[in-house]
């Protein structure tokens, strides 16, 4: 990789393509305000990636996408004269703590304390374009490129050092945040060098960059630097924003998707003092001047939705099938499906579900909107602050430079808040109102608007000799998408395909995207396949390795689980392995089962991770730790309900999510190798749990369920030796 | 109905003119701009509203204000004393038990309350008292070895076996 990053974006993050929520009345003086002259053809001005995207396709037949990104070092890291050194990155933080761990990498490069790097983050005016924090990109992209920008702004604040003494620059260090001499008897601080200084170069496409063997800083268990502003309570969220004059709002929600509105009464809303309604085509919204009487004006609208009947759970796995689409991922198949199929001594065939589930981040969409002289500026919890910058552009048709949207650490993400709705409402309400307006969803509305991991099928067949060599490996991916479609076993004959399909509800991003439904299927049907050879799970799956690392770290979880060493009584163990994204993952589950109920209970989890060179260890630990335990929730519970465009179980009453007590006793390994980079983490330990969990209850129950989540109601159907 | 009603909030005596059904979340976050107390599933299933009454965790969104009128309101702002923190805010930086920070200021409260009646709990007991709390990042080991590092019943944060190779 040279200095530009490259950004690849995966095919089934939906939401980044589809249409925007609203397309306000087109304001034909703002478009004549922005264009000085000649001809205009107005083209749509989309999301950015998406068109990029759609050139590609239309270009190569192919879903990739790539980037350039600018690297001025002004743009990325500014030393002022005061000495106080200020990163400028597009990134955000969602709790993954990238404000830690690029902290770590700045510091270590200008060979300077934490406490003095001050990260500037995710805000359009102030720092440069990000396409978005997802992917897992930031530690393998932007780690890297801030140390480039960092070594540079060292080199270059060594040379100026260096001239106020008249030295050569290879006798001047920087120790401690002190410029200092060859024999220490001079010193400098950072301010003292930058002061007066009118600098800007570009980072030299050669600058070394300090060796993993050689780290100090990062590699550390660094604690994460905001981290009092947490615990305190005084970090304020979007959510907790405030603005002078600042009106509350409320949406008017249809009855459900694709509803389309009859007809409204918004009168009882006017005459509520302070309130204000806004009505712009299928958009009715409030503001007030505190919530409570935004609620109660929400309340007061009478309003007629019609909207068409449409698929519900039942229905749903049959539509996935039936609207398919020929082959879109997946890739050229691999030596023969038939002669794989001659040289097996058995044939498995199966089908595996994979169903809807949601994000449900604590801190639900909000945004704080104001328009100053024609001007919007956005406060919202985004992974996304320049594809929400083009979304608000585009609904208002104004220049994108007319927007600046900045995103205060948020809380969380899992991929489910790349789009802007919530921003282009409150900036919607903001404008009539003439105010800045707060707008934060609701639960509910959380649940019913944003959108889901989509649900798929999957279907695999098969073929094993009796030594437990896999022959033949044909996969087809319904909807769910086609992350770690592809697998690292050495199966000699190979045809993985990922088919589109018309999903009934609104589906995007979520942690490992499809990944998760493509190591369920793929682990559970290993697991299958060891059956029918009989052989054991680890050693079937090693028949069949090749790749050193998945080996490693397979080995490290069975080892740590005690694979080898007798089952307690009562428990059931099952285990699985995979790579997405740069990292390996192998976990290990134990369950037990309450013989009169058929109550699932997880006992125990290993799971053993490697990405590399590991950053911050403690951070690490707790992002697998994490990952597996929101993994709990899609691996046994969590499963949207919906019929005719409504969600049935929106709300945390309704919709089981991991808590205290559904807690195994968890046992992360992390292996760190030093020769390799660091690729992010914050995505594949989540996808090995599932299988896993699916393989301890069969081995335990011989009950073989093919579906997520595993037992939506607690319980796993008694199978008949149970 | 609006009336003007009196409450002690982090030992300070307010006085604020809101609906008496307003839910104590609202008035905190809105009129007093205490707004490390968050809005979470506004039907007491997440616990991200949690403060003090009298010592006792309570769902401030389900809570009209009227209902707290006299007692004595602690919210997480109330939790550091003379700029030094909580032990238990001190124990969960130590055990890094959060991610994106959201549900943490809930937690603390909750477990807060859990300490006051049960100085010394068991690790059952705090995971029977911390259960209607949710952290959807999955920091529920950590939380709960923060709480054992507050309390006194652990001493480190826990190495739970944690190995790297």
């Amino acid at each position: 990789m040279k200095d530009d990053l490259q950004l690849e974006v995966e095919l089934e993050r939906y939401e980044l393509f589809s249409g925007p929520a609203y397309n306000f009345t087109f304001n034909r003086r703002q478009f004549l305000k922005a264009f000085s002259g000649g001809i205009a053809l107005i083209v749509p001005m989309s999301n950015l990636i998406a068109r990029t995207l759609q050139q590609e396709q239309d270009e190569s037949g192919r879903g990739r996408g790539n980037q350039r990104i600018p690297n001025d070092i002004g743009a990325w890291i500014h030393i002022d004269e005061s000495g106080t050194v200020s990163v400028f990155t597009g990134k955000v933080e969602l709790g993954q703590n990238i404000r830690t761990s690029l902290t770590q990498a700045v510091a270590e490069e200008l060979h300077v304390p934490l406490n003095i790097v001050r990260v500037v983050m995710a805000d359009t005016d102030l720092t440069p374009f990000d396409a978005g924090t997802f992917g897992s990109r930031t530690t393998p992209t932007m780690a890297p490129q801030l140390r480039k920008a960092a070594a540079a702004a060292r080199e270059t604040l060594i040379a100026l050092a260096a001239e106020q003494w008249q030295v050569e620059p290879a006798t001047v260090r920087i120790e401690n945040a002190r410029f200092v001499n060859h024999d220490a008897s001079k010193s400098l601080t950072l301010a003292e060098v930058a002061k007066g200084q009118k600098l800007i170069k570009t980072i030299p496409p050669d600058v070394a960059i300090t060796p993993i063997s050689n780290w100090t800083i990062a590699g550390t268990s660094v604690a994460k630097v905001n981290g009092r502003d947490f615990v305190t309570g005084k970090h304020q969220y979007t959510s907790d924003m405030k603005r002078e004059g600042m009106l509350y709002g409320r949406v008017v929600r249809p009855s459900a998707l694709e509803a389309k509105l009859v007809s409204s009464d918004t009168k009882g809303a006017e005459a509520i003092p302070g309130v204000i309604v806004v009505r712009d085509g299928n958009f009715i919204g409030v503001a007030a001047p505190d919530n409570q009487t935004a609620i109660r004006a929400e309340k007061a609208i009478a309003v007629h939705w019609q909207a068409p009947g449409q698929p519900g759970n039942a229905e749903l796995f049959d539509q996935l099938k039936k609207n398919a689409s020929a082959s879109r991922g997946g890739g050229r198949p691999v030596g023969s499906i038939v002669e794989g199929m001659k040289a097996a001594d058995k044939e498995l065939n199966q089908t595996y579900t994979i169903a809807y589930i949601a994000h449900a981040p604590l801190e639900p969409r909000a945004a704080v909107a104001e328009w100053n002289e024609g001007k919007l500026t956005v406060w919202t919890g985004t992974q996304r602050p320049f594809g929400v910058r083009s979304e608000l552009a585009e609904a208002f048709h104004i220049p994108e430079e007319k927007v600046r949207v900045i995103v205060p650490d948020t809380g969380s993400g899992y991929g489910g808040k790349h789009t802007g709705e919530c921003a282009i409402e409150a900036a919607r309400l903001a404008r009539s109102t003439g105010k800045p307006v707060k707008l934060v969803w609701s639960r509910e509305e959380e649940f019913q608007w944003a959108y889901f991991r989509p649900a798929g099928v999957i279907e695999i067949g098969s073929g094993v000799k009796n030594d437990g060599v896999v022959t033949a490996w044909e996969f087809h991916n319904y909807n769910s998408g086609a992350s770690a479609i592809q697998t690292k076993y050495d199966f000699p004959n190979q045809n993985i395909q990922f088919h589109n399909s018309k999903s009934p509800l609104r589906q995007g991003s979520y942690r490992g995207l499809a990944a998760t439904a493509n190591h369920f299927a793929r682990e559970v049907h290993m697991d299958e396949l060891a059956e029918l050879v009989k052989m054991d799970r680890v050693s079937f799956r090693l028949k069949n390795i090749k790749d050193e690392r998945l080996k490693n770290v397979l080995e490290a979880a069975a080892n740590a689980f005690g694979w080898d060493k007798k089952k307690s009584e009562g428990r059931g163990r099952g285990i699985a392995c995979g790579f997405e994204k740069g990292s390996y993952i192998a976990t290990a589950a134990e369950v037990s089962i309450e013989t009169k109920t058929g109550r699932v209970k997880l006992e125990r989890v290993v799971a053993s991770f490697e990405c590399g060179a590991i950053v911050n260890k403690m951070h690490l630990h707790n992002q697998v730790e994490g990952a597996v335990v929101q993994a709990i929730g899609g691996a046994l519970f969590e499963n949207i309900q919906f019929q005719n465009g409504q969600i049935l179980n929106g709300k945390f009453s309704r919709y089981r999510l991991p808590r205290f007590s559904d807690m195994p006793v968890i046992d992360i390994v992390l292996l760190d190798r030093k020769d390799l980079p660091s690729a992010g983490a914050g995505e594949t330990p989540i996808v090995g749990l599932a299988p896993a969990v699916g393989n301890a209850i069969f081995d335990l129950t011989r009950v073989r369920i093919r579906s997520l989540p595993l037992a939506p109601n607690g319980v796993v159907i008694r199978g008949p030796t149970l | 109905m609006t009336k003007v009603i009196d409450l002690n909030v982090n030992a300070k005596k307010l006085r604020v003119d809101v609906d008496l059904q307003t839910p104590l979340l609202y008035v905190l976050r809105d009129h007093l701009n205490l707004t490390g107390t968050k809005y979470g599933c506004g039907e007491a299933k997440c616990g991200a509203c949690s403060v003090l009454v009298d010592g006792v965790v309570m769902r401030s969104c389900v809570t009209p204000v009227a209902r707290v009128s006299g007692k004595q309101i602690t919210t997480i702002e109330g939790m550091e004393k003379d700029g030094k923190m909580h032990p238990l805010q001190e124990a969960f930086l130590k055990a890094d038990a959060l991610q994106c920070g959201y549900c943490t200021s809930g937690m603390i409260i909750a477990a807060a309350s859990l300490l006051n009646k049960n100085p010394k709990p068991s690790r059952e007991e705090i995971v029977k008292h911390m259960d209607a709390n949710v952290c959807r990042c999955g920091t529920y080991p950590r939380i709960v070895n923060a709480i054992e590092i507050a309390a006194g019943t652990a001493k480190e944060v826990a190495k739970r076996s944690t190995r790297s190779t």
